[in-house]
């Protein structure tokens, strides 16, 4: 077992943890955290996406222990505008995928506003990158929805990066 | 996931002292290495984070070279200035590998030593030579869509999955090992091993060392680079065939060229004989084929992926053809 | 009407967006344990040794319960009309209770422990050794051993109209070919999940179910309790598409070892175990054989299918379902057969049959268009049927062409050039497509209770499923405006057997069948509400009749005259009414089922009632790698009356992106040698990404098919059929290569 010390939405958490336990695990069976989700457990399906220090990360890969220290935002976390325009947009069906949409495109916000280019950005060196549906699709690509909400969730983080 | 021993490491010395000891392993960003604990295809005693060390810098050397430290996140470096403008099919290689979740975790060491998508090697009910020498191989006869066309055995044909890798073989990367017994440097081109009869060796690491960086030399040509990734959906797959690839054309003749392929072997594959071919030639869409037909020649199928060596003979082409179009991708 | 039909927001919306809502693996218990399975690696036989000591001597394990101390469960029932509930096994092996094997990714251990890693590491350490016998497990190769499906009381095999084999050799035009697709998988993103506690012989279930009524039916049978001691506790489900219909063994065996540990237990499978224990989508291979005269009118339509069936269960899918109501044929037969192998049980998924079976009818209709020289529109407006063609009932609804008009105009398919290859876009080769969708539409029973409170607000109970259909925000909208209140004031109770028994999430039928019960439910309400003020003193709707009588403004009037519901119950010292529809004594469930069945059997010996549309699509090939892109999407639907402007669209869509999943991408591969499936994960098994997915346009004609409550017609799988087709149709309009093997990957245009 060993101590882990992690700030999750503003407050300090104590753990005591096996270090197999991974971050998405302790947020959900240690901490009670459940609006992160597992959809595969293999890092695949972006559902466990939660923020740490801001960025974007899969938590089901992450083994708990190496997030020791830091700051980590979790759906129950959130207060932002974006969660609002996914109820306008219809951006999920059955909420199952949301959570991890939610916190990934918050942080793939956060990327686009540093300058980072994705995979479709026309000029890599280009200083600034409009972000088209194109590159929403490309940079979200990592969160998958079975119920195919992808319309909705496009269109809800347009709304958002206006 | 058996349970092991968990120990950070602060800095380069206690990484190289405590990877000595037997069954123990690194953790950079997990993101193979916990995947494959999860399926009991690794079961190391004890793990060693490395992802406090301070080797997460990308430093311009007065030789005009870049040294790019091996925790550096996958994403830190495809965004990372000098990488975008002066080596662009490096960073594009990285930004369209997985996803910008796993690529804010990846390490770039971590990212070189990742193991083969080979579904029968993850399925602990499979028979695998890389997973257990000797067992035989499923993959022959068995699903193979996504095996090698260059340099597979009749004891193994995965490939590597690595994006990274194929660029930084295309730009003559070195790779900088550590261990308590001292530091060495090797090319990445055949770092990555074929799998001949003994597929479990995959590259030339030795168990006790750590990757602590990787160096590209200056090569102008990079800055006039792309890589072209062709999978079977449109983003969040592994290559079927990937192409990295640097072209140099003065008056018409190409003056320099640099062209490796993914998904094809267990190592980013440099294109030798075809820069071969490109060299001192016209930069025409018929010299292009005929580089691409010049590596192919000696690519061999497996019973489902034949079509691989007629789509990396297309994907060369094109990728060569949209260089000398639309130029570079910086 | 106020609200039926607008666009309303979901009113679980910000439970979704906060990540409050909880799914069956997220409910807290004292004391929880946690289950972890172990599959059998081999396809037939028998466990000869099982060894679990290393298993039960990891630290934290509470128990490894294999055939060797499993305690006895009851076989699944056997099917009965008469209890719906029996078609719930997903498998019919006794999990546990037998030593033998019957296909590869058997669960053959559970092992329950104190944390999830810990049984997790346990389940690895059993180890077993088997006895392996002969196997049937390549699907292509057992081809010609299949027999012909019989007709039963829900499914027919087959049917035959004139001579279609004569009228084919002797048509002017025919082609006759031959279709194959492979697996799939639902892989809903949340993997099934169980929750199970045992209060003594009580049973509290948390299970993302699209038939709770089902799965506690089933359970009461395997674990020999009464019905009523088991609740199953429904709320969300995340995601499902046909893969949660059934009682899947990862169930069975957490209530099993909720019962051996007497801790409540938690089983998350792993998404693995979701591809090993819940069966998909069958394989199939078909043939589509056309005849036709110069001018376009079909004489011969023929379509045969070939789809698997488990030895251990699964049912057949009815690959050729729209084939017997699509065109006019002068004759026509369909036959659907099957093959049995050592593999788990098939099962439904999304529009079961006419997702794929419309994928070979409308590529040949296409195909068939070319040879005539003729538009694949204007074909199909040659062979619109008057009256349903096989055997020539009458169409409740049918407004196909309708929705083909509207598409054309809207998608701008008159632009289009039909030489194969002949549009272009720089380095890619542009191709459009069309294609039919055609659902059949079903009603099912369902239990309603509308209760009205002093203060004004409306409580609606029934028992049914929200996997993200929007089905309680629809509900609601239909409440409120039968009763004359805001949304607001509506609260719908949903997805828990402690409810009225409400229909199952399937057949595309779940709002339809509520709203049947719910609009009577709230009309008698109404009439209760009415006769308590009309006997109330003071009242102003004392004297008046119910018949001049509206509900609105949330209240009763006669024109000015009348009052608020408060207003009414206050006055006549109520604290609430109730109205109900439906009854769950034994009595009133024989009823209903009755009621049920003769109101099926009639309605289908008078009617044909579906739901269909018009898939446009617009692709891109690469003209060097063959990679295929989704451009544009046009669907043009006729589902009667819409409820839900947004949901509805949202629906519609889902079904089309499942579609370019199944189109481009998406194969379970079964591996031949051992029945094992390889690719039982999010990374190998290839659902769309948002980069795959274009900006979907849907359209709905609106409007309301007569036979239906409220003019709905069902919309949850409509979406997917015909999305394969339009897309084989549009690579071959880029390309001009016909492919006729799912999915259309790159290889196969090379
Ligand atoms: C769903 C999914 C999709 C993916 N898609 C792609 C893709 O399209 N293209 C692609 O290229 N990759 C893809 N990846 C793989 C991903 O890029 C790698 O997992 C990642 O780069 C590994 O980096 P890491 O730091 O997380 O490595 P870890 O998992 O931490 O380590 C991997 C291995 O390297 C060793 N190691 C790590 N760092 C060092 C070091 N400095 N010295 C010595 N040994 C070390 C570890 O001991 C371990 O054996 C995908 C992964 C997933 C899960
Ligand atoms: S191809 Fe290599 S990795 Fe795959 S099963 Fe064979 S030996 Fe193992
Ligand atoms: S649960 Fe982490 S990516 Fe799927
Ligand atoms: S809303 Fe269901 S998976 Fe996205």
């Amino acid at each position: 077992m060993v101590d882990v010390r992690m700030r999750v939405n503003g407050s300090i958490e104590k753990l005591d943890l096996e270090p197999r336990v991974s971050l998405l695990d302790a947020l959900r069976e240690h901490l009670g955290l459940t609006g992160t989700k597992k959809g595969c457990d293999q890092g695949a399906c972006g559902a466990c996406t939660v923020l740490v220090d801001g960025e974007r990360i899969s938590s089901c890969l992450a083994l708990a222990v190496q997030y020791a220290d830091r700051d980590i935002t979790t759906i129950e976390g959130v207060e932002d505008p974006i969660q609002q325009s996914f109820v306008r947009h219809d951006g999920f069906q059955c909420g199952y995928c949301t959570s991890g949409q939610i916190c990934s495109a918050i942080g793939m916000l956060a990327e686009h506003a540093a300058g980072a280019p994705s995979a479709v950005t026309g000029h890599l060196a280009a200083e600034q990158i409009d972000l088209t549906p194109e590159e929403i699709r490309e940079r979200m690509s990592g969160n998958l929805c079975r119920c195919g909400a992808y319309n909705g969730i496009v269109a809800a983080i347009q709304e958002s990066s206006r | 996931m058996k349970d092991f021993a968990y120990v950070s490491a602060q800095d380069v010395a206690t990484a190289v002292r405590a990877i000595a000891e037997p069954g123990a392993k690194f953790l950079g960003g997990g993101t193979n290495l916990v995947d494959l604990m999860r399926q009991n295809i690794e079961r190391p005693d004890t793990v060693i984070d490395i992802t406090r060390l301070p080797l997460d810098r990308v430093e311009e050397l007065p030789d005009g070279g870049v040294r790019i430290g091996a925790l550096v996140r996958n994403s830190h470096l495809a965004a990372h200035r000098v990488i975008r403008t002066r080596y662009p099919m490096l960073a594009q290689a990285i930004l369209t590998g997985a996803s910008g979740q796993l690529r804010n975790m990846a390490t770039v060491g971590g990212n070189v030593l990742q193991r083969t998508r080979c579904p029968y090697f993850a399925d602990l009910a499979a028979r695998c030579n890389k997973r257990e020498p000797g067992a035989g191989c499923d993959a022959i006869g068995g699903f193979n869509r996504n095996a090698a066309i260059f340099g597979a055995s009749d004891s193994c044909v995965a490939t590597h999955p690595s994006d990274m890798c194929v660029a930084l073989a295309a730009l003559d990367a070195t790779i900088e090992l550590e261990s308590v017994r001292g530091v060495r440097r090797l090319p990445l081109v055949g770092f990555h091993m074929l799998p001949g009869d003994s597929p479990q060796h995959e590259t030339a690491i030795a168990a006790d060392e750590l990757i602590t960086a990787i160096e590209l030399p200056e090569l102008p040509v990079a800055a006039r680079s792309r890589y072209r990734k062709v999978r079977d959906r449109a983003s969040y797959a592994f290559a079927l065939v990937s192409v990295a690839a640097a072209l140099e054309v003065r008056d018409g003749v190409i003056t320099e060229a640099r062209l490796a392929l993914g998904g094809v072997a267990a190592r980013p594959w440099r294109a030798h004989a075809a820069e071969r071919a490109l060299m001192g030639g016209p930069a025409t869409e018929e010299r292009f084929r005929l580089a691409a037909d010049a590596e192919l020649e000696g690519a061999v199928a497996q019973s489902q992926n034949a079509f691989k060596i007629e789509l990396a003979g297309r994907a060369i082409t094109a990728t060569l053809r949209q260089l000398q179009v639309e130029g570079s991708a910086a | 009407m106020t609200y039926v039909g607008q666009p309303v927001d979901r009113l679980d919306g910000t439970a979704k967006v906060t990540g409050e809502a909880r799914y069956s693996a997220e409910y807290p218990y004292p004391n929880m344990a946690y289950a972890a399975l172990v599959h059998s690696t081999i396809a037939r036989g028998r466990i000869t040794r099982i060894d679990s000591a290393t298993a039960r001597k990891t630290p934290g394990v509470l128990a490894v319960i294999t055939h060797e101390n499993a305690p006895p469960m009851k076989p699944a029932p056997k099917m009965t009309p008469m209890d719906l509930s029996t078609l719930a096994t997903g498998t019919t092996v006794n999990y546990l209770n037998t030593d033998e094997v019957h296909w590869n990714g058997q669960p053959i251990a559970v092992v329950v422990a104190e944390t999830l890693e810990a049984a997790r590491e346990a389940a690895h350490l059993v180890e077993v050794e088997y006895a392996e016998f002969p196997a049937v497990l390549d699907f292509a190769a057992e081809e010609g051993n299949a027999t012909p499906q019989k007709n039963s009381l829900i499914s027919e095999g087959g049917a035959k109209k004139g001579d279609p084999d004569a009228a084919l050799a002797a048509a002017p035009f025919s082609l006759d070919l031959r279709y194959t697709t492979p697996g799939h998988n639902h892989n809903a993103i949340e993997p099934h999940s169980t929750t199970a506690f045992w209060d003594k012989d009580r049973l509290i279930l948390h299970e993302g179910s699209q038939n709770i009524a089902w799965t506690q039916g089933h359970l009461a049978v395997r674990f020999d309790v009464p019905k009523e001691n088991i609740r199953v506790i429904s709320p969300f489900v995340g995601g499902a598409f046909g893969g949660k219909t059934m009682v899947w063994p990862g169930t069975v065996l957490t209530v099993l070892a909720a019962k051996v540990t007497g801790r409540p237990v938690r089983l998350m499978l792993t998404r693995e175990g979701v591809n090993r224990t819940v069966g998909g989508r069958t394989p199939s291979i078909q043939r589509v054989a056309i005849g036709a005269e110069a001018g376009g009118s079909m004489t011969a339509l023929i379509h045969t299918s070939i789809t698997q069936n488990g030895k251990v269960g699964g049912g057949p899918e009815q690959v050729t379902s729209q084939t017997r109501h699509l065109y006019d044929a002068a004759n026509l037969q369909v036959q659907q057969n099957l093959v049995e192998l050592d593999t788990i049980a098939n099962t439904v998924m999304r529009a079961p049959g006419e997702s794929i079976g419309s994928f070979a009818l409308e590529a040949t209709v296409d195909e068939l268009a070319y040879k005539l020289g003729m538009d694949p529109i204007e074909l199909r407006a040659r062979n619109e049927p008057a009256r349903n063609p096989i055997d020539g009932k009458a169409f409740a609804h049918r407004m196909l062409l309708e929705c083909y008009e509207v598409g054309a105009k809207e998608f701008g398919w008159g632009e289009r050039s039909p030489e194969p290859g002949s549009m272009r876009d720089g380095k890619w080769l542009i191709g459009m497509g069309v294609a039919s969708a055609y659902h059949p539409a079903w009603q099912f029973q369902a239990n309603v209770t509308v209760r009205l409170s002093a203060d004004g607000t409306v409580l609606v109970r029934c028992g049914f499923h929200e996997m993200g259909m929007g089905a309680a925000t629809a509900q609601a909208q239909i409440a409120a405006d039968a009763l004359g209140v805001p949304l607001g004031a509506i609260t719908v109770e949903y997805g828990d057997t402690a409810l009225p028994t409400g229909p199952g999430a399937g057949g595309s039928g779940q709002t339809a069948s509520i709203a049947a019960s719910l609009i009577t439910a709230c009309e008698k309400l109404r009439r209760s509400v009415f006769s308590v003020a009309r006997k109330t003193p003071g009242s102003p709707l004392r004297g008046r009749r119910f018949a001049d009588v509206r509900a609105k403004d949330g209240g009763l009037y006669d024109g000015s005259r009348g009052e608020s519901y408060q207003e009414i119950l206050r006055r006549a010292d109520r604290a609430s009414i109730e109205a109900q529809v439906g009854s769950d004594t034994r009595l009133g469930e024989i009823t209903g089922q009755v009621r049920f069945m003769s109101k099926f059997l009639m309605d289908r010996r008078r009617w044909v009632k579906a739901a269909c549309g018009a898939q446009f699509c617009e692709v891109r090939v690469d003209s060097d790698t063959g990679e295929i892109r989704i451009s544009r999407w046009l669907g043009v639907f006729d589902v009667g009356k819409v409820i839900n402007a947004k949901t509805a669209a949202s629906q519609l869509r889902g079904g089309i992106v499942m579609g370019i999943g199944m189109a481009l991408a998406e194969e379970t591969l079964v591996d031949p040698r051992n029945g094992r499936i390889m690719n039982a994960g999010l990374a190998e098994y290839h659902v769309p990404v948002h980069a795959d997915i274009p900006s979907i346009d849907i359209r709905y004609l609106d409007d309301p098919d007569p036979t239906m409550p409220l003019g709905l017609l069902g919309i949850g799988e409509v979406g997917i059929v015909g999305v394969a087709g339009a897309i084989a149709n549009a690579v071959y309009h880029a390309t001009g290569k016909r492919v006729r093997d799912l999915p259309i990957t790159l290889d196969k245009l090379l």
